[in-house]
């Protein structure tokens, strides 16, 4: 054949792929061990959690009666009461944004959009060490507030307003990314329409724009309202200093402070939350299946003009922005540089000090940061091959059972994180059956948290870049006569390099920053980066605390950064932050 | 009395013309079409009309109203009284059948009792007046476009401005609401300006055809005079893909005939008293095989069912390929034949 003779029809030579176990067996090993994984990793938690709340425990009380006490109801109410007001601010925010930049004719958009963005990057911990620092003791900020509402010797952020103003913050993109999604996909002749009928602008933005986007709107409010439930972050430095105790706080406590014995107990609450944010995500889905169709096709995103007022609105945003996101930041990042708090930051008093102190001389936090990345890292790799194996299974081969898998998937993601941390205790405490040796107290219950709360990350954009993919070429690797696994890796691996490396990246960043999961599961001498905030922070070591965090938020923008890189070319909305 | 009326209207995109000069009167009542390829600028002269863009150039009024004039005036398209009919029929979702239509009858402050009777009445008109409280997923697409219909003639427009409104239907949907639109438009005697590249359609429709190309108005006349008197070899082509030609010789004869020379064969034209090129426009049933004429080779022979069109290749330009209908049996690929040209129209101008 190499010599292009054509050969006589008895010559050919037909090679008969080796059919039965040996094709199917490399598909078997490969499927099998990721489904192990997952059901050990995600599944096998969560139902542990749900059979420790509901049944007695070993001296026969129902852990669910021990939710009936004073402490609970009231951080119950509070878990209620900051999500709501939290979701409302973050309504008016995101949504108020997401309109502005979606309807109008405002300019720099997308700069404004990336400002908006930028909460999606930053941890709760931090926003909240953050805004901690920009209204500290002896801050400009603090000066106006002390004036116009009278010297206060708390800190005017702790306690439940606090707490739903930062949280707000926080999940205020969650709102604008639905917003600004439901807003680009909006049909402009449905507007010109309403237009041609006679509807002034107006009459167009309240009859016809905002009625088509209530679906979104509501949507990203169930998904707000769900993260602010399960968020640890904010009330921790905020709620536990005010005594404003809700859900995530109270387990945390109760676990810190009574040790496994509580489990059962931590549970019962866990599953609470667990209902809490479950109902949120149905109605979120439900909401979405129920919204009208749109049709698509013709060219989308309407404008509506701001005419004369355009500049005085542009400013108003800039600044509104910029004292919401940049400033904070910048506050964060000058405490870290006076050597005590209430100094006063200038060039006397500058100092390097608290940053040679946690990257030199205090060991916990050089331990820390080999941690966080050492765990990231792992938690990026396994997560980015085991989605590998359950988006081709599932997408390309149409495997049932991978299909189911990849739900399961998403289940420890969903959950609060809390939550998840009490179910991976509850299956890991335990000595490990044959070795004999418990995850609990070591660093790999970190990994294997980090990787079941983790994979959907990885897992969702090699899903989609599967379903995109031409199902052609995997069949005609098939009559070549390539086997499964090999298939994946020589065919399909290839073509999937930026999608993997973009989600791997979203992991490292997003378990680089970890703060709930960690705070059950972290033991001495395997500190996490997310952990080593609070606690400075907690202990008094201020300027220490807002080090840490501002090397943490130097790195994450680094890393998001060349997330993107490696984005630029895959479908939007594969990065959060790249709608 | 025009119902529309541009006067050398202009839109640049950057420096891309989309529209150039165009002088168009719409007279109360007309139904003109709007056609040529995709990219020619019909839209945009259509979203001119509707004022969802201002000229650079040159004024539009709507009934004695004067609605733009570039750089001074442009009223926006909620006070112009148009109705629109889009491709994609653009009902709100979000609205029942019967909220749709009425929407525009609210903005203008109709009482209720009247506003639901112009309702019904519209549905009816369109056949639908039992879906008035379907939602629009519900509908099919004909079904769907009708009520689009339904909204934009509830409130009476002074012109109803269409935008390829058949497109996105299927072939037998399309024919029924053809026929639905002509009925209508007898019936309403409603001014209609509508946008289509398909050129059956704008045929079969309209009492007047505008044909844009490059944003440059090419002709604007009734159907069969666009089809046997092309303006231009735009036009020819287009329409009917006509055969462009070159002449050797063109002589002007007696009043409306010419005599010419095609490679070498003497022919007669059609012509208009002033203007001529050196080309012709020639059609399939215009031509003949014959004893004498233009020497060429069947090249191809097309079966149409009621005809078969030969394609010949010109001795005498190997690159030239005229069709000819032909309704015997077809000579064998290959052969010799003789054209006749028994009617062919000269083009006015050189463009």
């Amino acid at each position: 054949m190499t010599n292009g003779a054509v050969p006589k029809a008895s010559a050919v030579r037909v090679t008969v792929p080796r059919l039965g176990l040996s094709s199917r067996g490399g598909d078997r090993l490969l499927a099998g061990a990721a489904t192990a994984l997952v059901i050990v990793f995600c599944l096998l938690p969560m139902l542990r959690l749900l059979m420790e709340a509901v049944l007695p425990s070993a001296d026969g009380s129902l852990p669910l009666e021990s939710l009936n006490s004073r402490s609970v109801f009231r951080a119950g109410t509070n878990t209620l009461v900051s999500s709501f007001a939290s979701t409302v601010i973050s309504t008016l925010l995101g949504g108020g944004f997401a309109l502005l930049i979606g309807l109008t004719d405002i300019r720099r958009k997308s700069l404004l959009t990336l400002l908006c963005l930028l909460p999606l990057l930053i941890p709760s911990q931090i926003t909240a060490l953050a805004w901690i620092k920009m209204l500290d003791v002896g801050t400009p900020a603090r000066a106006v507030i002390d004036v116009v509402f009278g010297t206060e010797s708390n800190h005017p952020l702790y306690g439940g307003g606090g707490v739903s103003f930062v949280m707000g913050l926080e999940h205020a993109p969650l709102i604008f990314l639905a917003i600004a999604a439901a807003c680009r996909a909006l049909p402009c002749d449905l507007v010109e329409a309403a237009r041609a009928a006679g509807a002034s602008h107006r009459r167009v933005l309240f009859t016809i724009i905002l009625p088509l986007l209530k679906p979104a709107l509501l949507a990203g409010g169930a998904l707000a309202f769900v993260s602010a439930i399960g968020n640890f972050g904010v009330p921790a430095l905020l709620g536990i200093p005010g005594r404003f105790s809700v859900l995530t706080t109270l387990i945390y406590q109760r676990l810190n402070g009574f040790g496994p014995s509580v489990l059962g107990e931590t549970a019962a609450l866990g599953l609470i939350l667990a209902l809490l944010a479950a109902i949120g995500l149905i109605w979120q889905r439900w909401v979405i299946r129920r919204a009208p169709a749109l049709r698509t096709g013709g060219p989308t995103g309407p404008i509506l003009p701001l005419g004369t007022a355009r500049p005085f609105i542009e400013l108003a945003a800039w600044l509104l922005l910029l004292l919401l996101t940049v400033v904070p930041l910048a506050a964060l990042v000058g405490a870290a540089l006076i050597p005590a708090l209430g100094v006063p930051l200038t060039f006397e008093t500058v100092t390097l000090e608290n940053f040679i102190y946690v990257l030199t001389q205090y060991q916990p936090t050089q331990r820390a940061f080999l941690n966080s990345t050492l765990l990231s890292a792992g938690a990026a790799i396994v997560t980015a091959a085991l989605g590998l194996v359950l988006a081709y299974y599932g997408e390309l081969r149409r495997w049932a059972w991978m299909r189911a898998l990849d739900a399961v998937a998403d289940a420890p993601y969903a959950v609060p994180g809390i939550v998840l941390a009490i179910a991976e205790i509850l299956v890991f405490l335990k000595p490990l059956p044959l070795l004999g040796v418990s995850l609990y107290g070591t660093a790999w219950i970190l990994l294997v948290a980090y990787v079941a709360r983790f994979l959907t990350l990885a897992l969702r954009p090699l899903a989609a870049a599967m379903k995109q993919m031409d199902p052609t070429m995997e069949e005609a690797a098939r009559l070549a006569g390539a086997s499964g696994p090999r298939r994946l890796f020589s065919i399909i691996l290839p073509g999937l390099r930026a999608s993997i490396m973009s989600g791997a990246l979203l992991v490292f960043l997003t378990a680089f920053n970890e703060l709930t999961v960690s705070a059950l599961l972290w033991s001495r001498g395997h500190e996490t980066l997310g952990v080593m905030v609070f606690s400075l922070q907690s202990e008094g070591a201020a300027g220490a605390a807002a080090a840490v965090a501002s090397i943490t938020v130097v790195v994450t923008l680094a890393v998001a950064g060349i997330a993107t890189l490696f984005a630029r070319r895959l479908p939007k909305g594969t990065l959060p932050w790249m709608p | 009395m025009d119902a529309v009326s541009l006067k050398s209207v202009s839109k640049h995109y950057g420096d891309k013309p989309a529209v150039a000069e165009v002088d168009l009167d719409v007279m109360v009542g007309e139904f003109v079409a709007l056609l040529g390829p995709s990219g020619c600028g019909k839209t945009t002269l259509l979203r001119l009309l509707a004022g969802f863009e201002t000229p650079d150039a040159g004024t539009i009024s709507i009934g004695v109203r004067e609605v733009a004039r570039a750089g001074a005036l442009a009223v926006p398209p909620e006070q112009r009284g148009v109705g629109m009919v889009f491709q994609s029929h653009a009902l709100w979702p979000h609205m029942t059948v019967g909220e749709n239509v009425e929407y525009a009858l609210k903005i203008r402050k109709i009482p209720g009792p009247e506003r639901r009777k112009m309702v019904e009445r519209a549905l009816d008109t369109v056949g639908l007046g039992e879906r008035r409280d379907s939602q629009p997923d519900q509908l099919s697409g004909g079904q769907r476009q009708r009520v689009a219909l339904a909204r934009c003639l509830a409130m009476e427009p002074s012109v109803v401005l269409m935008d390829e409104p058949l497109a996105s239907l299927d072939v037998h949907l399309r024919e029924s609401l053809q026929a639905e639109f002509h009925r209508l438009h007898r019936q309403l005697g409603a001014t209609i300006v509508y946008v289509t590249h398909d050129q059956s359609e704008a045929m079969a429709l309209a009492d007047r055809v505008a044909v844009l190309d490059h944003g440059r108005l090419q002709q604007v006349a009734p159907p069969r005079g666009l089809y046997a008197e092309p303006a231009t070899a735009m036009v020819a082509d287009f329409v009917g893909r006509g055969m462009v030609v070159p002449l050797d010789t063109a002589v002007p004869g007696r009043a409306g005939s010419v005599e010419a020379q095609l490679w070498g064969e003497t022919i007669h034209l059609r012509s208009m008293r002033s203007g001529a090129s050196m080309r012709a426009c020639l059609r399939p049933e215009g031509l003949s095989l014959g004893e004498t004429g233009i020497a060429a080779k069947v090249d191809r022979a097309v079966f149409e069912g009621a005809a078969t069109i030969l394609h010949c290749r010109v001795d005498r330009a190997p690159d030239v390929l005229l069709r000819v209908l032909h309704r015997a049996a077809p000579p064998a690929e290959g052969s010799p034949v003789k054209i006749a040209i028994g009617d062919g129209w000269l083009l006015p101008t050189a463009a």
